[in-house]
């Protein structure tokens, strides 16, 4: 190891671009293994080009338990050895890093585009590693086995992805997974447009996680920008972030039972996730926290007559759930058809660097506010939810955990506003500088990783929503399942297309 | 059994009145944009901070706003230095035509119904087909909203359906991305006629935050013609079944269910 650790590197906590190491392509090679194998975690893994025809690799690792972040780096022209052969979790990280910086890793196990689009991060004169209508599925043989297509457009009102099953009779094989359907450039934007714009595209990163990726966002620059927010921003932030998880986890409850027709509960929760984006909507003005997180703090207050008003529509919330979760979750049919559903082991999660409930389903305590606390969180703390036996059952129980938790530390923070201004001035970036912010989203990880230029610009901005991570949690899932739960899985995981397909 | 029975009376009825009653929409809510040319300078100041489309400025430099193009962020509101931008509680902002968005002060062309043939057809049935391309996943989820108990869009016998080929019509959300444009076409051909076209959104009608990006065509392409345009990031589910009410021609008056 070269000391990628020893940056200084924290959450949140902005670094000299030029103190991250450049390495020799096989001693970083070797840096990120080892270090994978002795505990750290991938966050984000990605290129930008330098000059023309060379790039830059940059790995982002995490080490959860000491609070650490670290990074290194190399230089690369037209390919590299890949590391996925050593260290599966980089797998989709190098088919990103392929198709976005047209570099090939070599000796990559599947390697195949990730969205399908042209290279928009490449070295000037690279010419491109994938053809964009070409896509070539894994394919298993046998007299009795069948192929089953599924999307882009599905049979409900779902986002556009694409699936595809090697069955034998109902049981499936193997799945494959192709995404990039709701690709829309968003990296690209966000290296390109004003201030303005950018905190209004990275509120529309993934519609149902806009105080996440704009808290990310908003955090990164106040970090290049050295704007200290105030406790208080701080704190509604923090409530707002806890809010969009109740919505989305109560949300998820309901749209679960609603995929084992277990019509209450599905009615119930559906209409209980609308009290909380409505919270959200008396909060700022839109269902989903649209317009409060900015630069330097929030554009909205909580006054003490609104403090009281949210807390109280909170505690006759908290008094109507309890009794539907133990309407469904006790109930023994229910338990009986999401036990055994969907299996993630413990050791797939932690081989592929899985995040958020998913992981925490699975006995893998990972939580960006545990384990890299940030504003409110570091002075306020929410146990983390766990379960071990990585099924529908397991993920639906970590996310009723979580709701308990987060309904009281919302209901608990209202009554104990700091006093302060909600937001100061969030200038200039300072130049050349690298950042790394992450938010512990409703799915898991959110990481925006912003590398400023000379001129203080930004000269990369990488994305990883929780939903990067863990699409493959699902195509290890799924086989042994039936295909007529395919939508139950894929419901109990609930991944982000939009987030994953920036 | 007897929990079954105490939790659906503790959970009572929750369907909201509509169309009928005043929606219950808080102070904040960020609704109709409206241009008070009394306070407007002709400055155009705002043309400088606008973060979105909202603003049209004409050779003279006399503002008028595209509501298709509106975002609903906070920041628009506040380009104008003289307050002359605000967004009032008004939900309801759906026209049958993109010029009808386009207005001097922000008095959207409200949506007519459908011709009689057509209500006849669709009036009291309406099965949709939702098709999201490259959006943010925010209006599918205010369209997933518009079936639970409290929007309950059901009740007007308004459905969406698994497939194109059983839909009366296509709801479509998103800037239409490069990597969706052949199969929203393909779900477009896949529907009978006589169909319909919704663009719901900032991103389908106008592209929206990703407005300009070399992977989207900026909204709904021309050549699939739209029946009716439906503003907001995301709109809230009240605007979209206001919208496909006045299309039905359900709406009880025309200025009904205004907000403040």
């Amino acid at each position: 190891m070269s000391g990628f650790d020893a940056l200084g590197l924290r959450n949140r906590r902005a670094i000299p671009w030029a103190s991250v190491p450049v390495e020799s392509l096989p001693s970083f090679r070797d840096s990120v293994v080892t270090a994978v194998h002795a505990g750290w975690r991938v966050v984000a893994f990605f290129g930008l080009p330098e000059r023309a025809g060379a790039s830059r690799l940059l790995a982002v690792l995490a080490q959860d338990e000491r609070g650490e972040l670290g990074a290194t780096s190399a230089m690369v022209e037209e390919s590299y050895p890949a590391l996925s052969p050593d260290c599966p979790e980089v797998h989709y990280f190098e088919r990103e890093i392929a198709e976005q910086c047209a570099i090939e890793p070599r000796g990559h196990p599947d390697l195949k585009p990730v969205r399908r689009h042209p290279p928009d991060h490449a070295a000037r004169s690279r010419s491109a590693v994938f053809d964009r209508e070409a896509y070539a599925f894994s394919r298993l043989e046998g007299d009795e086995i069948h192929e089953v297509a599924v999307g882009p457009v599905h049979a409900g009102i779902i986002e556009p992805g694409h699936f595809r099953f090697q069955a034998h009779g109902e049981e499936i094989l193997r799945l494959e997974i192709m995404l990039g359907y709701q690709h829309r450039g968003v990296e690209r934007l966000l290296e390109q447009v004003d201030a303005g714009r950018s905190v209004l595209i990275a509120e529309s990163i993934a519609g149902d996680s806009v105080i996440g990726h704009g808290g990310a966002h908003c955090s990164a620059i106040e970090a290049l920008a050295r704007a200290h927010k105030t406790p208080r921003a701080q704190a509604i932030r923090g409530i707002a972030l806890e809010l969009e998880r109740l919505a989305n986890h109560i949300g998820d409850l309901g749209a679960i039972a609603g995929d084992i027709a277990y019509q209450p509960a599905a009615a119930y929760f559906g209409r209980m996730r609308g009290e909380c984006l409505n919270l959200l909507m008396t909060l700022s003005g839109n269902r989903y926290g649209r317009g409060l997180v900015r630069p330097g703090g929030t554009l909205f207050d909580i006054p003490p007559g609104l403090a009281t008003e949210m807390g109280e529509r909170l505690v006759r919330l908290r008094e109507e759930l309890e009794p539907v979760a133990t309407l469904m979750l006790d109930n023994a049919s229910v338990q009986a058809r999401l036990e055994g559903v969907g299996v993630l082991s413990r050791q797939h999660c932690t081989a592929l660097g899985i995040v958020g409930p998913a992981a925490r389903a699975c006995e893998v305590p990972r939580d960006v506010r545990h384990d890299h606390p940030y504003g409110l969180f570091r002075f306020a703390h929410i146990p983390v939810a766990t379960a071990w036996a990585g099924d529908a059952l397991a993920r639906s129980l970590v996310r009723w955990l979580e709701i308990q938790r987060s309904i009281d530390f919302v209901i608990e923070q209202l009554g104990a506003l700091p006093r302060g201004p909600i937001r100061v001035e969030s200038g200039a970036l300072q130049p050349s500088e690298l950042v790394v912010a992450m938010v512990e989203g409703w799915r898991g990880e959110i990481a925006h990783v912003v590398l400023t230029n000379d001129a203080g610009g930004i000269r990369r901005y990488k994305v990883v929503d929780p939903s990067f991570h863990n699409w493959g949690a699902l195509e290890v899932a799924l086989p042994g399942n039936q295909i007529s739960d395919f939508p139950l899985c894929n419901k109990s995981f609930n991944l982000s297309y939009a987030g994953h397909d920036l | 059994m007897l929990n079954f029975i105490r939790t659906r009376v503790q959970q009572g009825t929750r369907t909201a009145d509509f169309p009928g009653g005043k929606p219950a929409l808080p102070e904040r809510f960020r609704g109709r944009p409206a241009l008070d040319r009394s306070r407007c300078a002709d400055c155009a100041k705002c043309g400088a901070t606008m973060p979105s489309q909202l603003l049209q400025i004409d050779a003279d430099g006399r503002p008028s706003l595209d509501v298709g193009g509106c975002l609903f962020s906070p920041e628009e509101a506040a380009a104008c230095p003289r307050g002359a931008i605000q967004f009032t509680t008004d939900h309801v902002m759906a026209s049958r035509s993109r010029e009808g968005l386009r207005t001097e002060r922000g008095e959207i062309e409200l949506a007519g119904a459908l011709d009689q043939r057509m209500r006849q057809l669709f009036g009291r049935s309406l099965r949709l087909r939702s098709v999201a391309a490259g959006s943010c996943n925010g209006c599918e989820a205010e369209l997933v909203a518009l079936g639970n108990v409290v929007f309950d869009m059901a009740r007007f016998g308004i459905q969406f359906v698994a497939s194109p080929r059983h839909a009366d019509g296509l709801v479509v959300t998103g800037a239409v991305n490069t990597n969706m444009r052949d199969a929203l076409y393909r779900t477009y051909e896949a529907t009978p006629e006589p169909k319909l076209v919704i663009a719901v959104g900032a991103c389908a009608i106008s592209g929206g935050p990703f407005r300009g990006s070399p992977e989207v065509a900026d909204g709904v392409p021309s050549d699939i013609p739209v029946d009716l345009w439906v503003p907001g990031c995301p709109p809230h589910p009240l605007t979209i079944l206001d919208g496909l009410l006045r299309l039905l021609g359900r709406m009880p008056g025309p200025r009904a269910m205004r907000g403040r």
